[in-house]
């Protein structure tokens, strides 16, 4: 007992060291913190409706429209921050189904070997053997054009990067003295590996989580700005960047910059978290 | 020795095209409803869609229509696009060159501009140069391809006006070169024909940067790696101990030995810049099969979409195959087995 909170003390305490020492990490916890509170309570309090046409058209930004109005006149700023929940919940709901996808993968092939690592393994590898945007569009055009669709597309082509961190984790755990304990109390294979050694593998994951979020979010935003999934009218970031680039050419900018900057922002914000959370959880680092 | 390598590599690359033909078949498989509904077009009735169900072979087992998928691959039936009413093989052949030169080009900028980098951030690592290269990356990679290219037309295109109108490759001003490899730069200098040469040029420079952009980060961050474990190996540090010039270590020892790491690399860039080639190719109105692939997408044109799917999956199996066999010429130490 109170070693464990000893043990739990000195995580915190190392948590508070690298972000006190890496202030850049504290800083992406921030901006995902306000990303968060955009996607929940956005719709809320934006000024405009986001699906409401005006009759200001095109209009540059100004006081009343801060990042301007697009070619129906409704309003940029409203559509953009509304968008934020559609965004997190398409790459989050693609996140967490590879991310359960992969730990059942990857531990089947890590912990029973043999015949389920051959399988599962040539199997991931014939994913990775296509470029996965691409094997993205085909899946989405052969399952049918619609979110759900370019949520499992999504979790599809993340899968591979899973199962891989989980199944070497636990292939490295698996006749450790502690899994053969466990053993012998009479614990199943499937306990032994959902309780204690699956464990193991989360810290890493946690950083493949958020490294793969970020690209979640650009695969899902590059779908819809090729036409897949998300509809118009519906304010989503990658549709607003396409319909935008249709008036960059005769110079309305902020129909498709402030979308693709609050986009990039996002993705920034996983990378940078990303790093700050391999910082912590990277024995390496430490000291 | 050396060739029999190369034949145990070619053989290992067949089971993964078998995995991608299989992928390609399932795909063709899921679609939606009844595949014969949307192969045979809107405007089928009942006899033609049982027609074109039998054509198919769709009253067939699976594994008898996998086989006979496969024949059709192999004949070069392919398909016929719903949109452009040609073969989907011809159509894809067609587009490709623009595809490639567009490609290729940028992974050239992308290595020319990523590896100095890389090489600058590791001779001082924790320096600002440094940071600089990290958050240059960093910045790079979180830029949705598609947003970069918007932005660069508006800069140079709309504010600076100093390139041409971001449509195609080629202004109408000019006349198309003869075809001879496809590739408007090479048959521009093959013909010499160097006024449509610098037009093909002006046209590629911001695509090929857009994409350029996006694939410098993993270039970077792994030439940094490896530069660094290379510069505190021993044989480094001998050849300090020995006196020789600084640029002689690094560019003809570190960087040689730093550059193999980076080779295989190469193969995750290219699936980044494959998939990214489609964005870039729809903001730049680029007639590749990128392009190609999102006007069939937004049509409902399968047989285009799952063609250009099979070949760019063929594409990036090809890629990976050169990637090795280079390496293997590079590297004496290397067997294809380890």
């Amino acid at each position: 007992m109170t070693t464990e909170h000893a043990q739990n003390q000195s995580f915190a305490g190392h948590v508070g060291y690298v972000l006190r020492a890496n202030p850049v990490t504290m800083l992406a916890f921030a901006m995902l913190g306000f990303l968060i509170i955009c996607a929940i309570f956005g719709p809320s309090f934006v000024p405009f409706d986001p699906l409401a046409s005006g009759d200001q058209i095109l209009q540059p930004p100004s006081w009343a429209h801060w990042f301007g109005t697009d070619h129906l006149g409704r309003d940029v700023f409203s559509r953009v921050i509304v968008a934020t929940r559609l965004d997190m919940a398409i790459s989050i709901g693609a996140v967490a189904l590879s991310f359960v996808a992969g730990s059942i993968l990857g531990c089947a092939a890590g912990f029973w070997g043999g015949w389920w690592d051959a399988v599962i393994s040539r199997g991931l590898d014939m994913i990775m053997a296509f470029p996965l945007f691409v094997l993205a569009m085909g899946i989405v055009a052969a399952l049918g054009n619609t979110v759900e669709n370019v949520i499992y597309a999504t979790a599809v082509i993340n899968t591979p990067f899973y199962a891989r961190v989980v199944r070497a984790e636990v292939n490295i755990r698996r006749e450790a003295g502690f899994v053969q304990a466990a053993k012998l109390a009479g614990n199943s294979d499937l306990r032994v590996v959902a309780l204690h050694i699956f464990p193991n593998a989360l810290p890493p994951m946690m950083v493949q989580v958020s490294l793969n979020m970020g690209w979640a979010v650009l695969n899902a935003a590059g779908l819809s700005f090729i036409g897949l999934g998300v509809r118009p009218p519906t304010p989503e970031w990658g549709i607003m960047v396409a319909e935008g680039a249709n008036y960059i050419i005769s110079g309305e900018w902020w129909l498709a910059v402030f979308p693709g900057l609050w986009l990039m922002f996002a993705v920034f914000t996983f990378n940078l978290l990303g790093d700050g959370l391999r910082d912590i959880v990277d024995p390496r680092q430490r000291r | 020795m050396r060739a029999r390598l190369i034949i145990a590599r070619l053989i290992q690359a067949i089971p993964v095209v078998i995995g991608v033909v299989v992928i390609t078949f399932i795909l063709t498989r899921a679609l939606p409803g009844d595949p014969a509904v949307y192969f045979a077009g809107d405007a089928a009735d009942e006899a033609s869609i049982q027609q074109v169900r039998e054509t198919l072979g769709l009253d067939k087992p699976l594994p008898h229509q996998f086989l006979q998928y496969v024949r059709d691959l192999v004949r070069g039936d392919w398909g016929n696009s719903l949109s452009t009413g040609q073969p989907v093989l011809a159509d894809l052949a067609r587009r490709l060159p623009a595809s490639l030169e567009l490609t290729l080009l940028a992974l050239l900028l992308s290595c020319a501009i990523a590896i100095p980098l890389g090489v600058m951030a590791a001779t001082s690592p924790g320096s600002w140069k440094d940071h600089l290269c990290r958050v240059l990356v960093t910045a790079g990679v979180s830029l949705p391809t598609f947003f970069t290219g918007i932005l660069l037309v508006y800069v140079f295109y709309y504010l600076l006006d100093i390139v041409p109108s971001p449509l195609g490759r080629l202004d109408f001003i000019y006349i198309e070169p003869d075809s001879i490899t496809g590739f408007y730069l090479i048959d521009g200098a093959l013909t010499g024909d160097w006024e449509t040469f610098r037009g093909a040029a002006k046209q590629l420079v911001l695509p090929a940067t857009t994409m350029a952009i996006f694939t410098l980060a993993p270039i970077a961050r792994m030439t940094r790696a490896s530069m660094l474990t290379a510069l505190s190996s021993d044989f480094i540090r001998t050849a300090r101990a020995a006196g020789l010039a600084r640029r002689k270590i690094l560019m003809g020892y570190a960087l040689r030995n730093a550059l193999l790491p980076v080779v295989t690399t190469l193969g995750m860039v290219f699936s980044f810049a494959l998939g990214a080639n489609v964005l870039v190719e729809k903001v730049f109105a680029w007639p590749g099969i990128g392009s190609y692939a999102v006007d069939a997408l937004v049509a409902s044109d399968y047989a285009a979409v799952q063609g250009f799917v099979l070949a760019m999956a063929l594409l990036f199996v090809a890629l990976n195959l050169i990637i090795d066999l280079v390496y293997a010429l590079i590297d004496p130490r290397i067997g294809f087995d380890s």
